[in-house]
């Protein structure tokens, strides 16, 4: 089973959520969290994962071999992100620009161009106590995030539980964190832009045909309007974690709440359970 | 040679724009002559790399000099390799600018003075 | 006229908190929400929609089923997995044309994607331009340089003398198109370890596109220790603190209440909030600013 957990709103508490999940879960099942959220990844700071490999991810690029090409600037002409020019009888190429979408070097008349890899981040996987962990980071000043993700996702297909930690919003990068999964857990906070970014989320959530539930964070006098309109919406609201200072405190020094508050670790596995109930899986596919 | 002011207006009398690659237009004129002609800049629009698609599309003119107020990277770089002359720095009147210029008044920059705008490349300067 | 860019790196440090109390403050100024994935600024300013646009980014492929000879050519090609079964998945295509290019019968057209709208209003606290991107979609960062193009414009217009842009979180690209050619980065953390790890982060972004950034770190009393690390983080870096925010349930209750919280209360991080105003521009306005204007040149 594949969850992603995801939010709309930025700080609502998606870290906290995979990374206690995680740890409540790993007695039971066999279980890895991937940490997709590739420009901030934070899930290492809670999970402190013994690092056993670090790769280089890149995209592909293209390279002008300057003894075949003429340039006619066909190239140019179709690239749509700008990121080849040709002036005169130089080339110039734009890799920061290139999506990788290869048509340059198809339509080179001259078949002149290549492609090379082009580094925008790093893949690391690691363990830490019985969970299998993998973070993608994007290299500062890149912009594309969304490769990364892809990569950390690439993985064989797995017994057990996968937990997705996404980024906030609903982009391109979000959006392929959330894909293909079997279920996607909505971490909101009970304020006017929770509700607001969480009803973006949801539509986003949606479009990709997933099926989703609500936790809130940091619940506390006004959870009704995020209930209310979990109700309007058919959504199940599957945990509630209160405002309290231990748990805030808790967080700022780096634990999940199945470390610190070993009362929480039956309620991740109640969670995980009825996600389990909710997408029809049946444990046994995924316990120990 | 024709030099391309990036402009705010559509004449003489307009300001100097102070970006390059998102300029609505560009005026491009003979410095001797003071004839002019208004280009509107299609590369504005584009999603990335904007002053990449406006210097090539400005090239095409046959300037010998773009006068602005900030260009990046990528677009400095694209002049460059064109043999376009690049001054930065230039604002106010745009007649003023290019009397200006023509007396010698600015120096052709070395390198891009600002790191690119509203675009995804990496700023040579540091 | 002066920009600031509220920034964070981390989501929910209180960028949109700060940047609704700035429009209250400040007296002459446009808004800007560059925050265009999940735009909240609004929220707290009740604005009046004056202007809506579409914004087309970028191109999405389109087949047409009479003249597709089913050859699957397109679907080989593309890198985005984007064509299965000779329809085109919107969300997966990323508008390079290829597929147009390469179909021997000419069955795929491409048509402009419209990706969002974009809007100026009107709000007791001046104009404010913001957008909403839709779901799934690129071009975050075009869409970004919409609203900060037209909010440069206003204050041109207008004469006003700041741009107050409430940031996205991250270091990716729309966080790139609202910090390049900003006059400053204000960057708001908070004393939690992923703060102050996202921090560092955002820090390198700004330097490496050249755009001077000072820190504030809210709630700083929540974890004083962590606090400090953060100061020495800061110091080390050279990076200025310009204020520490205390925590204050009254900020919460004016959440709550849609309302920004120098108008709702005068609780202590309210009158720290003041402070922060008055530094910030302060610093907009200064000249050369403490540290050299040569940041053209890299130097902090």
């Amino acid at each position: 089973m594949i969850v992603s957990i995801a939010s709309g709103k930025g700080g609502t508490g998606k870290t906290l959520v995979a990374t206690s999940l995680a740890r409540s879960l790993i007695d039971d099942y066999s279980v890895t969290l991937l940490d997709c959220d590739v420009e901030e990844p934070n899930a290492h700071l809670f999970i402190k994962p013994q690092i056993t490999s670090t790769e280089e991810i890149a995209v592909k690029v293209p390279r002008v071999r300057q003894d075949r090409c003429n340039h006619c600037g066909k190239c140019s002409e179709v690239c749509v992100f700008n990121a080849i020019a040709v002036l005169g009888d130089t080339v110039l190429t734009f890799p920061e620009l290139c999506h990788g979408c290869g048509a340059c070097s198809h339509l080179c008349p001259r078949q002149a161009i290549s492609e090379i890899p082009y580094r925008i981040g790093t893949l690391e996987k690691g363990h830490s106590g019985g969970l299998e962990f993998a973070k993608g980071e994007l290299d500062v000043g890149r912009a594309m995030a969304t490769p990364i993700v892809r990569k950390v996702k690439q993985r064989p297909p797995g017994e057990g539980i996968t937990l997705i930690d996404a980024s906030p919003g609903t982009s391109c990068p979000v959006i392929e964190a959330i894909k293909g999964t079997d279920f996607c857990l909505l971490v909101t906070e009970p304020t006017p832009f929770g509700l607001n970014d969480l009803s973006l989320a949801v539509e986003a959530v949606k479009e990709l045909g997933v099926p989703c539930g609500v936790v809130i964070n940091r619940a506390g006098k006004s959870n009704e309007v995020i209930e209310h309109y979990c109700q309007e919406q058919d959504i199940p609201v599957l945990l509630k974690i209160p405002l309290e200072l231990k748990i805030a405190c808790l967080y700022s020094e780096g634990f999940t709440l199945a470390d610190g508050l070993p009362e929480w670790k039956a309620r991740f596995k109640q969670l995980a359970e009825r996600i389990m109930e909710l997408t029809g899986e049946r444990s046994c596919n995924t316990q120990r | 040679m024709n030099i391309a002011i990036s402009a705010s207006g559509l004449t003489l009398d307009a300001e100097v724009n102070p970006r390059f690659g998102r300029c609505e237009q560009f005026i491009i004129l003979d410095p001797e002559t003071m004839q002019f002609k208004v280009l509107v800049n299609t590369g504005q629009s584009a999603g990335g790399g904007a002053g990449i698609a406006t210097a090539q599309h400005i090239i095409k003119e046959g300037i010998g000099a773009v006068l602005t107020g900030n260009c990046g990277p990528n677009a400095h770089q694209v002049l460059t390799a064109a043999g376009v002359e690049v001054v930065t720095g230039v604002s106010g009147n745009i007649r003023e600018a290019v009397e200006l210029y023509k007396s010698g008044g600015y120096c052709p920059s070395s390198q891009a003075n600002v790191s690119d705008h509203f675009g995804m490349g990496k700023g040579k300067n540091r | 006229m002066k920009e600031v860019v509220i920034l964070s790196g981390k989501g929910g440090t209180g960028k949109t908190t700060i940047a609704g109390s700035f429009a209250a403050l400040a007296s002459s100024k446009v808004l800007c929400d560059c925050d265009v994935d999940a735009a909240d600024l609004n929220l707290l300013l009740e604005p009046l929609v004056q202007e809506e646009h579409d914004f087309t980014g970028g191109w999405l492929a389109f087949i047409n089923e009479d003249k597709c000879c089913r050859c699957n050519l397109c679907s080989q090609l593309c890198r985005f997995s984007a064509i299965n079964d000779f329809k085109v998945d919107e969300i997966a295509c990323e508008g390079c044309g290829l597929c147009e290019r390469i179909c021997p019968v000419k069955a795929i057209d491409m048509k402009p994607n419209i990706a969002g709208r974009w809007f100026v209003s009107q709000t007791k606290y001046g104009p404010l331009v913001h957008a909403r991107l839709g779901i799934a979609q690129d071009n975050s960062g075009k869409l970004v340089a919409r609203v900060r193009q037209r909010a440069k414009q206003l204050a041109a217009e207008g004469g006003l003398d700041y741009i107050i842009s409430d940031g996205p979180p991250g270091t990716g690209c729309p966080v790139i198109s609202s910090l390049t050619g900003a006059d400053l980065a204000l960057l708001v953390t908070e004393p939690t370890l992923s703060g102050a790890h996202d921090l560092e982060r955002v820090i390198q972004v700004c330097r490496h596109f050249g755009v001077r950034a000072v820190v504030c770190i809210n709630k700083f009393d929540i974890n004083e220790l962590n606090t400090r690390k953060i100061e020495d983080f800061c110091a080390r870096s050279e990076t200025r603190i310009v204020s520490r925010i205390p925590y204050d349930s009254t900020v919460t209750e004016a959440l709550m209440q849609a309302e920004p919280v120098v108008e709702y209360t005068d609780g202590t991080a309210s009158l720290e909030i003041m402070n922060l105003w008055q530094t910030t521009a302060f610093i907009l306005d200064s000249k050369n600013g403490t540290y050299n204007a040569g940041l053209k040149h890299g130097s902090f």
